[in-house]
């Protein structure tokens, strides 16, 4: 029997996250983790936009910025629950990815990176100016999420970084099914058709400049919710969520690992969420280490890790 | 009026700037399609090299020679061990490439440097030059002849020399280029070593006015790369023009509305025109390929 | 054959957790590169020095010290990570750290949650106050360079001031002490002007400043390259109003960078540290700081500056903290620190409380002016 790639990939995913704390030796590995499904996340997001729909965006931290600081501000200032004020943050970026990504998804190649990178330091500066509603570049407070405590009261006892592995592990899955389901779907194909060529698309009847932002608002949704949990889980965020180093951090995972596969990118944002933490051996060689990394990954394995690796096994195999 | 006259001496300043980048990026994306994220880090070795070699005692016009050669022949090695390697690659490896090598560069200047902040003295002195109640620095008037200077040996290279409209030819098509004689790799390596050289050439010139240190590449390269696609990423006029606007729009921003918003201003002005403009305002017109 | 593969990688990751046994194991998460790698490159460098010093001298209790540090990049999501390694993976017995306020905000949680002692490194007075029972910290506050800057400009009969601040961590949260205090003093802020961390010219800023009527002085809090130009631009366009800088630029580094002719009168509170040499003998810091700032700039041969002076003092603080405890448990450590007095280190004397994670008063702040390219104490 074979399975689809949609369930292999789930069941992978489901797998590898449910098996690895066995081998933990510490807490801090839920922590990272946890941060990998955070990154792995935003990934699956620009996947569909990036893999699927073929376009770029070097400002997708910004909507990580409004998903983190809705969580922050809205349960002080409209009293909403933190889960509410999530779902908030996500709405709040679908409206201002549809409106910002109408006119500059007509934008190609390097004019587009560089409208999307512009619209994210817009969004990281209002952060970090408008100190007396987000406290500036120190950065404020956000609330518990307090789903911990609830399933304390029904007997699963779980530590603040384990029950954040399990959450952020939980909503990675979720947010993977989803993206796969996307893929299959009519919207999928019509994403891949414009990739191929957006002349050709049109020419089959295709409406490009309508999937182009079915892409850009749900890839922001992404960034949004990983916005959101990583405010949640830290419990304290500053305006560098919103920064362009965040915006290139999450482009580099998804194409580090194969932008075409939503695995192939949780892998990226794996290896890129880890590799700080490895190369801290390396000390002072870190940043050498880390450019070195990158460069050779785009140089050697163009498709992205997951798609090179693949192709070659599959290569060997026949 | 003294107060526009300084914001605008200020603009032309910082403008000039961002124009020497911008222009930096114009001759590698004329030969290859690629916008180097890693042109911060040429100006970045300019100022950091000069310094140093300075500090060890030459004089500091040969100080400068020698930074613009190095970084000139970083970029060479720039573009045969990661940029040849990836031809074909599509843009969004190829900014990934860039920002990965820029990444290295300042890992390894913070190595063989260090991590302070330095300065070299300013070529003619340090009085302010008073122009109608404003004042404007010697150091201005080199950095702004500088981007005037490299402006013109750009226009004059892509138009009346050969090898000029090879760079030309082998961005608009690399196998006809090739079929026409055209060596496409000297071209390639020769602007490479132009466009590090020019970035260079800029940090030999700005830090005794904006101070250098292994870290300030990546902001210059995102101003000029702004600046650049402002004006229309690959023409010389475009950089030019679109470097001086940026600046000027954010001295006119800081100094007449609030200079918490200045940068915002610029790029709500950059968000504007492209939106108009798709191609940046001298931009060449592309066509889809079908 | 994925599977595989994403095991192996795991495995290969797990692999990298050798524990490595130390007498006594000590943390650190500082922003050694990054936009606060001017703070935190000196910082690294000090707590690196000073234990291989105590080490060469026999340790503390006889036991040896262990340094575990980590570059943070100035990000405090990074940082939290880092804290959390330190204390579930390298489980040390204390930390030092947090070059930011933004970074030690971040991490704070951690260690109050492992109860772990924490002696962060930033300026704002959030880290301590209120005060949490694992925070402490070692630089003056904001607040109190702002008050000391005030009290300066009180006696000097200055009531009307423009500000030019950083919009960097360093430089806003500086403003915002300021402006808070401001009032208590009877000076008035007539102009409130801001820059990137990056800019290159602030004439435009310093214009506006300058063309309002009845200012007397220009503040600027900020730290790095920026007040050098806003120094040197104050010079290009001949202001002529008494400049006032902040601790951010306290190091001789900055006369060099402004150029001693610019930045002629500045004036900014600093500490003990710059003045080394100009120390009466009788004073209680002159041993302290000379040996730190020979030791210092003989092994980088760099100048020291205000921020290695803080990681200099946590240190201090912690093994002094570690000999009276007689013990290296992290609770033992806590109560220790917290019993820290007449501690003498670079940024003053250091006598806390439970009330006081700080321990340090105005007095330890020095004003300083520059004069002839040198330092020049005037009190």
């Amino acid at each position: 029997m074979r399975l689809s790639s949609k369930v292999t990939t789930l069941l992978i995913l489901a797998a590898v996250i449910a098996i690895a704390p066995v081998f933990f030796p510490s807490s801090y590995y839920f922590r990272v983790g946890s941060l990998i499904f955070v990154n792995g996340l935003a990934v699956a997001g620009l996947v569909i936009l990036i893999g699927y729909a073929g376009q770029i965006s070097l400002g997708h931290a910004g909507f990580a910025g409004i998903g983190a600081y809705a969580c922050a501000l809205a349960p002080v200032h409209l009293g909403l629950h933190p889960a509410l004020a999530a779902l908030l943050g996500a709405l709040l970026s679908a409206a201002i990815a549809y409106l910002v990504g109408r006119p500059i998804l007509r934008l190609k190649g390097y004019y587009l990176a560089v409208a999307s990178l512009g619209f994210g330091i817009l969004v990281s500066m209002v952060l970090s100016n408008e100190a007396q509603l987000t406290g500036g570049p120190d950065g404020m407070a956000v609330p518990e999420l307090g789903l911990r405590a609830v399933l304390k009261a029904i007997g699963i006892d779980l530590s603040n970084t384990e029950f954040w592995y399990a959450f952020s592990g939980l909503v990675l899955v979720l947010g993977a099914w989803l993206a796969l389901n996307l893929y299959h779907s009519p919207t999928g194909r019509a994403l891949r058709a414009l990739h191929g060529s957006e002349v050709a698309a049109r020419t089959v009847g295709v409406d490009v400049a309508h999937y182009k932002l079915v892409a850009f608002v749900i890839s922001a949704v992404y960034a949004s919710v990983s916005g959101s949990l990583l405010a949640l889980q830290n419990k304290f965020i500053t305006p560098d969520v919103a920064g362009f180093m965040h915006s290139i951090e999450m482009v580099t995972m998804t194409v580090l690992g194969g932008a075409g596969s939503v695995l192939g990118a949780i892998l990226g944002a794996a290896i890129l969420t880890t590799l700080p933490q490895v190369l801290t051996i390396f000390q002072e060689y870190e940043q050498l280490m880390l450019g070195l990394v990158m460069m050779l990954v785009m140089i050697f394995m163009r498709e992205g890790l997951l798609p090179s690796i693949a192709r070659r096994i599959r290569g060997r195999a026949e | 009026m003294p107060e526009l006259l300084q914001f605008l001496l200020s603009g032309i300043t910082v403008g000039a700037v961002y124009a020497l980048v911008a222009l930096g990026f114009t001759i590698i994306y004329n030969a290859s399609d690629v916008v180097n994220f890693a042109q911060g880090e040429f100006v970045m070795l300019g100022g950091m090299i000069t310094f140093f070699a300075h500090a060890a005692g030459l004089p500091l016009p040969l100080a400068a020679l020698i930074a613009i050669i190095v970084t000139a022949a970083i970029g060479v090695a720039l573009n045969k061990l990661a940029i040849e390697p990836a031809r074909g690659a599509p843009v969004v490896s190829l900014i990934i490439i860039t920002i990965g090598a820029s990444i290295f560069i300042r890992g390894a200047t913070q190595l063989v440097f260090d991590k302070q902040i330095h300065r070299f003295p300013a070529f003619s002195g340090d009085q302010p030059i008073l122009i109608g109640g404003a004042t404007i620095l010697p150091q201005s008037l080199w950095v702004i002849a500088g981007a005037l200077a490299v402006f013109v040996c750009l226009w004059l290279f892509f138009t009346r020399t050969l090898i000029g409209r090879a760079v030309l030819a082998t961005a608009n098509n690399r196998v006809a280029a090739q079929l026409v004689g055209i060596n496409t790799n000297y071209v390639m390596t020769l602007s490479f070593a132009m466009s590090a050289a020019i970035g260079a050439l800029a940090g030999v010139l700005v830090t005794p006015i904006t101070l250098t240190s292994y870290d300030v590449g990546l902001a210059l390269a995102l101003k000029g790369f702004a600046a650049a696609m402002l004006g229309g990423m690959g023409n010389p006029k475009g950089a030019l023009v679109g470097g001086l606007l940026l600046g000027v729009l954010e001295a006119m921003t800081a100094g007449y509305v609030s200079s918490q918003y200045k940068d915002a201003a610029a790029f709500i002005v950059i968000l504007a025109v492209l939106f108009a403009m798709p191609q940046g305002l001298f931009g060449r017109k592309s066509t889809d390929r079908v | 054959m994925k599977f595989a593969l994403t095991t192996t990688a795991l495995a290969l990751i797990l692999g990298l957790a050798a524990p490595a046994f130390a007498d006594i194991k000590i943390g650190a998460t500082i922003s050694e590169t990054g936009p606060a790698s001017f703070l935190g490159d000196p910082e690294a460098k000090t707590l690196k020095l000073l234990v291989e010093e105590i080490n060469a001298a026999g340790g503390v209790n006889g036991e040896k010290l262990e340094l575990v540090i980590y570059d943070d990049g100035g990000d405090p999501n990074k940082a939290r990570t880092f804290a959390t390694r330190l204390v579930e993976d390298d489980e040390v017995v204390a930390v030092i750290g947090g070059t930011t306020t933004g970074t030690s905000m971040a991490i704070i949680p951690v260690f109050e949650d492992a109860e772990v002692p924490f002696i962060s490194l930033a300026g704002a007075i959030e880290i301590i106050d209120p005060v949490k029972p694992y925070t402490f910290k070692t630089p003056h506050t904001d607040r109190m360079a702002c008050a000391k800057i005030f009290e300066d400009m009180k006696k000097n009969a200055i009531t009307k001031i423009g500000m030019i601040s950083g919009s960097d961590g360093f430089g806003a949260s500086m403003h915002k002490q300021c402006l808070s205090i401001v009032g208590d003093y009877g000076i008035e802020v007539l102009a409130d002007e801001t820059y990137g961390p990056t800019d290159a010219d602030m004439t435009p800023q310093l214009t506006n400043i300058k063309g309002k009527e009845g200012i007397q002085a220009v503040l600027n809090p900020g730290f790095g390259q920026g007040p050098a130009i806003v120094t040197r631009n104050y010079a290009q366009l001949a202001v002529g109003l008494p400049l006032y800088q902040s601790h951010g630029v306290a190091s001789d580094g900055f006369i060099e960078l402004a150029g001693a002719e610019a930045a002629e009168g500045v004036r900014l509170p600093g500490t003990a540290l710059l003045v080394a040499k100009l120390l009466p003998e009788s004073d209680p810091q002159r041993a302290v700081v000379t040996a730190y700032k020979d030791a210092y700039e003989k092994a980088t041969g760099k100048p020291v500056s205000t921020f290695g002076g803080y990681a200099h003092d946590a240190l201090r603080i912690l093994v002094d903290a570690i000999k009276r405890a007689g013990s290296a448990e992290p609770s033992a450590i806590r109560d220790a620190i917290e019993g820290t007095k007449g501690l003498v280190g670079t940024t003053g004397t250091v006598t806390m409380t439970a009330e006081d994670h700080l321990g340090l008063d105005l007095s330890a702040f020095r004003m300083l002016q520059i004069e002839k390219g040198g330092w020049k104490i005037v009190e």
